[in-house]
C-alpha cells in the first residue's frame, strides 16, 4: 500500500528524501524579521480574547462582566469534546463580554471577553508536573486540553483530539518547516527554545509511543537546524531532517509525502498512514503546559513587511489587539496608500478588517507590506489555459477546471475535480499569468457547497419532522374516533342488555328515598307545632290522599269564599294532581317502572326528604337540616298569610289581576 | 425438409431467447424511482404552504401531476432550475402570486408577551415550538424552517421573524460586503 517503515528509515539514514508534485519558490524575505531575539511585549491596555480560537465549538463561559481574573485563569470550560478553553492573558478585570471583530477574513464579530489588566500580572497557582513519565497518557492529554492548546501551525485543530489517536503511530513528525515567505516565528522559537521544544516532543513520545521522531526543518534555516540537532542528539530515535526549501513543503500532507513518500488519502487523516504531525510551537506550548503548568496565553508573532520600521518577532499574549503590535514595531503609514495588514503570510493570509483585531492562537505573522511589495491586484484577466497552475499544484489537481466550474457555480462539476482536496496553498494563483485569484474562487465554491449541504441536511430533518407530525395527528384523530366509537357502543349495550336491571335499581333507590322521606315527614309533624300550609302538606303526604285533598280544600276554602268559581277549579285541579303524585310516590315500591315525567314533577314533596336525608348522618348536620326545615316552614307560613291578605285585598280591587297573581303564587309555592 | 429444419431452429431460438429475456425482466426488475420522491427531495421542506398546497410533499405530488414548478418562494430560482432539469421543462421565473424569494429567517417568540395559548404550536408544521397551555412558548431555532405560519395565529402578535445572521463558518467569501480588500495571493518576486 505504501512504503514500509524500514525502507523509509533506510533512505532517511542517508538523508535521501522524496518530493511532492508542483510547488513554487517565492522570494523568502525571512531575513527581514529573523535577525533579532524574540522580544517581550509590554502589557496592553486591554485584551480581547475570542472564546473560539480553534476548529470546533467554544466552551461555556466561566466568568462574568466585573469579575477579577488572574493570569492563566480559564475563561471558558472544556466540557464538550471539541471545545478548547481560553485563558486570561494577564490578571485584571473582565470589562466586557460581547461581540468583537474576529481574526477571520470576514471580520464578522464573534463573542469575545475583554480584560483590562491591573498591572500586577499575577499568575493563578500553577500545577507543574515534575516527572511526566510517571503520569498516565490520559491525564497528560487532559492537561493539554485544559491548557487550551490547539494546533499553532495554522489550522488550529484541538491538540488533545489529535493526540487521542487509536491507531499505532510509526512516525511522529515535528513540523518546523515554516515554508511561507516572511514568517520567522517558528525559526526564532527553534533557535532560542530548542530545549523546551524537545521537552514537548518527549511528552508526545510518552503519550503516542511512536517508532521514530522526525524533526523536519527547511534548509533555509541552518541555525534552527543546528539547535534542534543539538537538542535532540541524546535520543536515538529522534532525527532532525533538513528538507529542501519549496512552498508548500510545510503542508501536513506534503511534508508526510516528502519524508515518507506516503500519501494521505483524500478525506483521510495522517493517522491513516501511521503518521502524526505537530508544529514546533505546539510542542513548546505542550512543554509549557505540562512541565511548568502554564496554559497557552502567549505565542510568537512575526511583525514584518516593508511598512514597519523594525520587523521583528515578539511574544504576543493572545488577545492583544493588532494595533499595539504595529505600534511596537513602528508602523510606517506613508508606505501604504490605504492601511493594509495581513494576518498570516502572503500566500495563505488574509487582510484584517480592523486593527482592533486580536491576536489568536493561529496568528503566526502580521505582514504590513508596502504598496510596491504586495500590490493590489484588481484586474484579473481571462484564463489563457496555459496550465501553469496545474504544474504548480502540490495536490496534482486541475486548478483551471476547478476555477471554471467554481466561477460558473457548477458546483457538482467542481466537486468532480476534487475541489475539497485543494489545500488552498495559493501556489496556482502565485504562478497565474492572468493574475486570477484562483483560491478565492475555490473558497467561495467550498463555502457554497458546505452551506448547500447544510441546508439539504436541514430540509431533510424538516421533512422527517413534518411527516412525524402528520403521522401523529392522524394517529390522534384515529384514537379519538376509536374512543368515541367505543363509548357509543358501551352506551348502546348497557341500554339494551342490562337496561331493565338499571331501571330496577333506579326504581328501588327511589322507593328507598320515598320510604325514608315518609318516616322523616312523620317525625317532622311530631316535632313541629307551627300551623302552616307546609305542615298540612306534609301531613297529607303522610296520610291518605283523601286527607290531602281535604286539607287542601280546607286551606283553599278560606280563599274560595271570596274568589270566583274559576279559581276554585284551578286550585282543585292542582290539589288533585298533588294527591295523585303522593299516592304514586307511596305506592312506588311495588311499581317496577315509574314514568319519569312524574318523578320529575314531585318537587314540593321530594324537596324535604332531600334535606332530611342527612338526618341519618351526624347529629350536627341533622340539626342544621332541622333548622333549615323550620325556616322553610316559617317562610311557607308567611307565604300563606300573604296569600290570605292578598286575597282579601283582591276582593276590593281588580279581580282578574289577583287571579293571575294567585295562580302565580300557587305555582311559585309549588316550585318551592 | 430443409425449410422445416430451419424453421424449427428459428422457432427454438426464439423460444430460448424469449425465455432468457422473460427471466431477466423478472430477475433484474428495476424499481422505478418514484418521481414524487425526487421532486420532494428538491423542494426546501419549509412546509410553508405558500404554493397553495399543505406542505412540500403535496406540492411535489401536484408537480408530478403537471402543476407549475414556479410556486415555491423559499426555494427560489435555484429550486426552479433543479425542478426544470428533473422534469425536462423550461425554467420559469418565480410566480409572484405565491410570494417573493426572501432571505432566510427564523421565528422568535417575545417570551414576556406570550400568553401561552398554544395556537402557534398547532400551526407549526415541524413541531419546532415547545410550550403548554398557559405556559410560555419558545422556538427551537435549529428546527424552525422560517415558514411564517405561526405569526398569524398569535393573538398577541408576539412572534417575530428574524433574519438569520451569517457567522464566520457560513461566510461565503464575499468581499464585496467587507470594506477591506482581498486575500494577498499575489506576491511580487
Amino acid at each position: 500500500m505504501f512504503a514500509d517503515y524500514d525502507q523509509i528509515m533506510e533512505r532517511l539514514s542517508v538523508n535521501q528524501l522524496w518530493d511532492f508534485p508542483g510547488g513554487v519558490h517565492p522570494e523568502q524575505k525571512k531575513s527581514l524579521s529573523n535577525q533579532h531575539n524574540i522580544e517581550a511585549m509590554p502589557l496592553a491596555s486591554a485584551y480581547y480574547v475570542p472564546v473560539k480560537q480553534h476548529i470546533g465549538v467554544h466552551g461555556e463561559l466561566l466568568v462574568e462582566v466585573g469579575d477579577h481574573v488572574l493570569k492563566g485563569q480559564a475563561l471558558t470550560n472544556n466540557e464538550q469534546s471539541m471545545a478548547v478553553p481560553v485563558h486570561a492573558p494577564s490578571s485584571g478585570t473582565v470589562t466586557n463580554i460581547a461581540e468583537h471583530v474576529s481574526a477571520h477574513p470576514s471580520g464578522i464579530p464573534e463573542l469575545t471577553v475583554t480584560i483590562e489588566p491591573d498591572g500586577q500580572d499575577q499568575w493563578i497557582s500553577l500545577k507543574p508536573v515534575p516527572d511526566f513519565t510517571k503520569v498516565a497518557s490520559v491525564d497528560l492529554i487532559n492537561m493539554i486540553c485544559e491548557a487550551g492548546i490547539s494546533g499553532l501551525g495554522g489550522a488550529g485543530f484541538p491538540t488533545h483530539i489529535k493526540t487521542t489517536s487509536v491507531q499505532p503511530t510509526e512516525f511522529l513528525i515535528i513540523n518546523g518547516i515554516e515554508c511561507e515567505p516572511y514568517i520567522s516565528s517558528d525559526d526564532r522559537l527553534m533557535r532560542e527554545h530548542a530545549w523546551q521544544i524537545r521537552q514537548g516532543i518527549d511528552i508526545l513520545v510518552h503519550i503516542l509511543q511512536p517508532k521514530q521522531v522526525l524533526v523536519a526543518v527547511e534548509d533555509n534555516k541552518p541555525e534552527a537546524l543546528e539547535t534542534m540537532a543539538i537538542a535532540c542528539q541524546q535520543k536515538d530515535n529522534y532525527q532532525v531532517v533538513s528538507v529542501p526549501t519549496k512552498y508548500p513543503a510545510g503542508g501536513e500532507k506534503q511534508l508526510i509525502q516528502v519524508l515518507t513518500s506516503r500519501e494521505v488519502p483524500a478525506n483521510g487523516l495522517p493517522s491513516d498512514v501511521a503518521c502524526i504531525m505537530y508544529n514546533v510551537g505546539t510542542c513548546y506550548a505542550i512543554a509549557d503546559a505540562i512541565v511548568e503548568g502554564k496554559p497557552l496565553i502567549k505565542r510568537v508573532v512575526t511583525i514584518t513587511g516593508e511598512a514597519v520600521q523594525t520587523p521583528k518577532n515578539v511574544w504576543a499574549r493572545l488577545g492583544t489587539p493588532v494595533e499595539e503590535l504595529l505600534e511596537s514595531a513602528g508602523y510606517l503609514a506613508n508606505k501604504q496608500k490605504e492601511a493594509r495588514v495581513v494576518m498570516g503570510g502572503p500566500m495563505m493570509g488574509f487582510a484584517i478588517t480592523s486593527t482592533k483585531t486580536p491576536v489568536v492562537k493561529i496568528t503566526n505573522c502580521l505582514l504590513v507590506p508596502s504598496d510596491e511589495e504586495l500590490p493590489h491586484i484588481d484586474d484579473e484577466r481571462a484564463c489563457i489555459r496555459c496550465s501553469a497552475c496545474a504544474d504548480a499544484c502540490p495536490v496534482s489537481l486541475l486548478p483551471q477546471q476547478m476555477f471554471w466550474y467554481s466561477k460558473a457555480k457548477e458546483l457538482d462539476k467542481a466537486q468532480e475535480y476534487h475541489l475539497f482536496d485543494c489545500i488552498e496553498c495559493g501556489a496556482c494563483a502565485y504562478v497565474c499569468p492572468s493574475e486570477i485569484p484562483l483560491v478565492h474562487y475555490y473558497r467561495q465554491a467550498k463555502a457554497d457547497i458546505r452551506n448547500q449541504q447544510e441546508e439539504k441536511a436541514k430540509s431533510e430533518k424538516a421533512k422527517i419532522r413534518f411527516e412525524a407530525r402528520k403521522a401523529r395527528l392522524q394517529r390522534e384523530k384515529e384514537e379519538r374516533e376509536e374512543k368515541h366509537r367505543l363509548a357509543a357502543e358501551a352506551r348502546k349495550s348497557s341500554m339494551t342488555k342490562d337496561g331493565g336491571a338499571a331501571k330496577d335499581k333506579i326504581a328501588a333507590a327511589l322507593a328507598r328515598a320515598k320510604a325514608k322521606k315518609e318516616a322523616l315527614a312523620k317525625q317532622a309533624v311530631a316535632d313541629t307545632t307551627t300551623p302552616s300550609e307546609k305542615t298540612t302538606n306534609e301531613t297529607s303526604a303522610r296520610s291518605t290522599n283523601q286527607a290531602t285533598v281535604s286539607t287542601e280544600q280546607t286551606s283553599k276554602q278560606t280563599k274560595q269564599d271570596k274568589d270566583s268559581d274559576k279559581k276554585a277549579k284551578v286550585a282543585a285541579a292542582i290539589a288533585k294532581a298533588k294527591a295523585k303524585k303522593t299516592k304514586q310516590a307511596a305506592g312506588v315500591v311495588d311499581e317496577t317502572s315509574a314514568p319519569s315525567s312524574k318523578k320529575k314533577k314531585n318537587s314540593p314533596i321530594t324537596k324535604i326528604p332531600e334535606d332530611t336525608n342527612e338526618s341519618e348522618v351526624p347529629a350536627a348536620e341533622s340539626e342544621k337540616a332541622k333548622a333549615a326545615e323550620l325556616k322553610k316552614k316559617r317562610v311557607a307560613a308567611a307565604l300563606a298569610k300573604a296569600k290570605a291578605k292578598k286575597a282579601r285585598e283582591a276582593k276590593a280591587a281588580k279581580q282578574k289581576q289577583t287571579e293571575a297573581a294567585e295562580a302565580n303564587n300557587n305555582q311559585g309555592e309549588e316550585n318551592n | 425438409m430443409f425449410t422445416f429444419g430451419s424453421l424449427l431452429i428459428v422457432a427454438l431460438l426464439a423460444l430460448v431467447f424469449g425465455a432468457i429475456l422473460g427471466f431477466a425482466a423478472i430477475r433484474f426488475k428495476v424499481e422505478g424511482d418514484p418521481l414524487v420522491e425526487q421532486i420532494d427531495a428538491i423542494l426546501p421542506q419549509t412546509q410553508c404552504g405558500q404554493c397553495g398546497y399543505p406542505g412540500c410533499k403535496p406540492y411535489a405530488e401536484a408537480i408530478a401531476n403537471g402543476d407549475d414548478i414556479n410556486k415555491c418562494p423559499p426555494g427560489g430560482e435555484a429550486t426552479i432550475k433543479e425542478l426544470a432539469d428533473l422534469m425536462g421543462v423550461e425554467a420559469k421565473p418565480l410566480d409572484a402570486a405565491h410570494g417573493v424569494e426572501d432571505i432566510k429567517k427564523v421565528a422568535f417568540i417575545r417570551e414576556d408577551e406570550c400568553i401561552g395559548c398554544t395556537k402557534c404550536i398547532q400551526a407549526c408544521p415541524v413541531d419546532a415550538i415547545i410550550g403548554a397551555a398557559k405556559q410560555m412558548h419558545t422556538i427551537i431555532t435549529d428546527e424552525c424552517t422560517g415558514c411564517d405560519l405561526c405569526v398569524d395565529p398569535c393573538p398577541v402578535d408576539c412572534i417575530d421573524m428574524i433574519p438569520v445572521e451569517v457567522d464566520a463558518s457560513h461566510w461565503e467569501w464575499n468581499f464585496s460586503k467587507v470594506p477591506v480588500g482581498d486575500i494577498p495571493i499575489k506576491q511580487v518576486s
